[in-house]
């Protein structure tokens, strides 16, 4: 599945850039320790966390990981937006917890 | 062989990860394979964040060895890692509550760079840490 449907089929909200909604969502990591992020997850899930801080973004690039969903309705700065949009990386935002984003995003197949 | 050096202030939380990011590009346009290069990013974010929670500051050294080789060596000004048997046990951090709060300090960042890396040297004292490691590239 492409950010893109993603995008289509959660409704979430989302920042995002062109680049950033064409790339392929292999599955899906739930995390909000960065190390264990950084470790465990593999290239192209979505990481659900409830981090917001800037740093997510360098871990995502690095981990080339998809796409980032923001759980639980945490308020992402604007610096980490900016950021985000800048490396070509879709930020999602919800009110639906970690456990929630992921159920649904079972649901739809990721 | 080509070498290039980065600096990297303490508590500089907002940069932390640009060094890695620069060295994970410049690699890439080199034509590093994705995984290795992978590899070698997770490996230098985790020293990188290491850097900037723990220490004083210091330099990263990127060096690109003719014979398809990759060593980064991380050097800082101390205080030193008290013990480092304990550093490198998963889980175990003395990262402080502010850098917990960013998610840092899961205490798998030695453990991570260990793991990641085809060599691992560590040496450390109060005046600086020295921490080299190469990738087969």
């Amino acid at each position: 599945m492409l950010v893109k449907e993603f995008k289509e089929k959660t409704g979430f909200e989302v920042m995002a850039t062109p680049k950033a909604l064409e790339k392929e969502i292999s599955g899906v990591f739930v995390g909000d320790l960065l190390s264990w992020v950084m470790g465990h997850s593999k290239p192209g899930q979505v990481w659900v966390t409830v981090q917001t801080h800037l740093n997510i973004v360098a871990v995502c690039a690095l981990k080339d990981l998809s796409a980032l969903v923001i759980a639980s309705s945490a308020q992402v700065p604007k610096e980490t937006l900016d950021k985000a949009m800048e490396e070509d990386i879709a930020v999602f935002m919800t009110d639906l917890s970690a456990y929630e984003v992921a159920k649904k995003a079972a649901e739809l197949g990721c | 062989m080509f070498d290039q050096h980065y600096f990297v202030i303490k508590d500089d939380y907002a940069n932390a990860g640009k060094v890695s990011t620069n060295i994970k590009t410049l690699l890439k346009q080199l034509g590093v394979d994705s995984n290795i290069l992978r590899r070698i990013a997770v490996a230098c974010y985790e020293a990188e964040i290491n850097m900037i929670i723990h220490s004083y500051g210091g330099e990263i050294i990127l060096t690109i060895l003719d014979e398809g080789y990759v060593n980064l060596m991380f050097h800082d000004h101390g205080p030193g890692i008290e013990d480092i048997e304990k550093a490198m046990t998963p889980g175990y951090s003395t990262a402080s509550k502010s850098a917990r709060e960013f998610g840092f300090g899961a205490g798998m960042g030695l453990p991570n760079i260990k793991r990641m890396s085809d060599t691992f040297d560590l040496t450390t004292s109060t005046s600086g840490t020295r921490l080299k490691i190469g990738f087969k590239i």
